[in-house]
């Protein structure tokens, strides 16, 4: 099985771009834990695939669609309830800008 | 700067007008109560499955066909991850590799001269929730509303074919107006229905480094946007300076773009096939049939207009800028075939009170033009009555005969009555009768402008005329 690792700076920028904050022990622990996950997954390399098409669905299925018509939708307080932060029918959240 | 060539890219973004969202039933009507048209497909909540709204897709193909786009038989959906507030999956469901159409292109008018602007590709995606930014006491916070999210949004993007912010201005104007032919868009940009990002870099053989401009929300920012990043770049060049790939963002105020993020943010998306949609097959049978139920396209109309009601090329451009019109001219030139004449009024008062309604909604059934207009025709009805007709129903939406009646505006053919009133005018403009009798031929239309004047327009001119001349000759015989 081939080893693959992960480095500390991989870590932090997959943590940002899911908006995560990590304690240098997170980061430590994730590199690691990142890096036997990439490892295992390498092991489907092993499979000679020259035959077969990328595949990204399992079912032989295409253009499954609905008709351009009103459904369900839930009322705006039914839509808020689990929200943590709320003003009015808006949901409420840090400011983020640019 | 004029060594540079400028090079511009437009992504044009358009919110289809489906009745319901593209993955659930939610409405998509613009306006509403803040998270009011929502449901657990579009607020992301775990373990739903989406749905594809037919009609959307079919929006889109009928767009590609427009902009002679090749539709691929097969295509599929992307994630684009990132994390944003409006963005409740935290992944928009995309197009990547397999857009449903690539390649095509539309003509714009450009000095004179036709142009061919490439279209690089045509896909589908879910729009995002709207943003507003607090201020005042909640100015550290900023407020979701949901309603926008997972309304279709078809993404067009162009060839950096354009080279100045005018062709930027045609090329949007001329696509618009394919868009709205098509029905498919309410193409606003004020309510954010149709939205253009614009790509640019300045070279002098070959591009140079671009930059990505957002928030130009109108027409006139468009341009104005683009020629302020031009003159940016410019001046960076000519220092020697080096132009950074970034996304900018157009301040209408402060008529400047701002750089939005630094670099070590640059956004990567992270692509890859959407599990939960199953693939696009589009075969030539299904495109065949979007294409035969497409409208007659604006190009094709004016032209048409030109050969068909030989109408000169100014007519027939402001009379095909909206399909309504366009419908609406042939409408009644069906019923009153005098093309020349049916576009005079359609272009002038007609437009002029439409505009004043504020939308292209025509109230008048083109059966009433087409009366009003025989009217005229026929002289019993002066032009100025006309237009006064017309607005007065435009108004109240009453028909020709009844406004006619009750405002008593028929043209007095009666002779009789015509007769006296002239005699009058007579003995009232003893100055005028005098000139005339001194040969003075002008005199007479002086006389017959007071005959109109006291009949309130409503005397037949050429009896007025008539009458007039009749009446000094049996009064003081013949003269000039």
């Amino acid at each position: 099985m081939e080893k693959r690792t992960i480095d500390l700076e991989q870590v932090r920028y997959i943590a940002h771009l899911a908006r995560l904050e990590l304690s240098l022990e997170e980061e430590e622990k994730f590199a690691r834990q990142l890096g036997r996950i990439l490892s295992y997954v390498e092991k489907l390399k092993e499979l000679d695939t020259t035959n077969v098409p990328p595949t990204s669905h399992v079912l032989p299925l295409k253009n499954v669609f609905r008709e351009d018509a009103l459904g369900f939708s839930l009322s705006s307080k039914e839509a808020l309830s689990n929200a943590p932060c709320r003003k009015d029918n808006w949901f409420k959240v840090p400011k983020i800008v640019g | 700067m004029d060594s540079y060539k400028v090079y511009i890219g437009l992504e044009v973004h358009v919110e289809l007008s489906t009745q319901s969202k593209f993955f659930c039933g939610c409405k998509t009507k613009f306006g509403a109560t803040p998270n009011t048209q929502v449901c657990p497909v579009c607020l992301g909540f775990p373990g739903v499955l989406p749905v594809i709204n037919k009609k959307a897709l079919e929006y889109t193909i009928a767009c590609a066909l427009a902009l002679n786009s090749k539709i691929n038989e097969n295509s599929r959906f992307a994630r684009k991850n990132y994390y944003y507030p409006d963005l409740p999956k935290n992944f928009q469901i995309s197009q990547y590799e397999e857009p449903i159409a690539t390649g095509g292109w539309i003509d714009i008018e450009i000095n004179g001269q036709t142009k061919k602007i490439g279209i690089e590709r045509v896909h589908l995606e879910e729009d995002a929730g709207k943003l507003i930014h607090g201020e005042g006491e909640d100015a550290e916070w900023s407020f979701v509303d949901c309603n926008r999210a997972g309304i279709p949004l078809m993404e067009i993007v162009s060839c950096p074919e354009i080279n100045s912010p005018d062709e930027a201005y045609e090329y949007l104007t001329i696509l618009r107006r394919i868009l709205r032919y098509l029905g498919v868009s309410d193409c606003n940009m004020e309510e954010g229905s149709l939205r253009c990002d614009a790509n640019i870099s300045l070279g002098k053989a070959e591009m140079g480094t671009k930059t990505e401009i957002k928030n130009m929300n109108s027409f006139k920012e468009l341009r104005e946007g683009l020629k302020v990043e031009i003159q940016r770049q410019a001046n960076l060049l000519k220092k020697g300076e080096k132009i950074i790939q970034e996304t900018r963002f157009w301040d209408a105020k402060k008529k400047k773009t701002f750089s939005m993020r630094g670099k070590e943010e640059a956004h990567d998306y992270r692509y890859f096939p959407e599990p939960d949609l199953l693939p696009l097959y589009i075969d030539d049978n299904w495109t065949e049939r979007i294409k035969a139920n497409l409208p007659e396209l604006p190009q094709h109309r004016f032209d048409r207009f030109i050969h068909e009601y030989k109408l000169p090329s100014y007519d027939a451009g402001v009379l095909t800028e909206s399909r309504e019109i366009a419908d609406y001219f042939e409408r009644c030139v069906r019923l009153f075939p005098k093309p020349k004449m049916v576009s005079n009024w359609i272009m002038g008062d007609f437009m002029r009170l439409i505009k004043q309604e504020g939308e292209v909604k025509i109230k008048i059934h083109p059966a009433e033009v087409a009366d009003l207009l025989k009217e005229v025709e026929k002289g019993t009805l002066s032009t100025t009555l006309a237009k006064e007709v017309m607005e007065i129903m435009f108004k109240s939406g009453k028909g020709v005969t009844q406004i006619m009646e009750e405002k008593q505006l028929q043209q007095i053919t009666d002779k009789k009555s015509l007769e006296k009133a002239a005699k009058q005018v007579i003995e009232e403009n003893q100055k005028a009768v005098g000139d005339w009798q001194k040969g003075k031929s002008q005199a007479i239309k002086f006389l017959v402008g007071q005959l109109m004047k006291k009949t309130k327009g409503r005397a037949n001119p050429q009896l007025a005329n008539e009458l007039i001349e009749k009446k000094l000759k049996e009064l003081f015989g013949a003269s000039s």
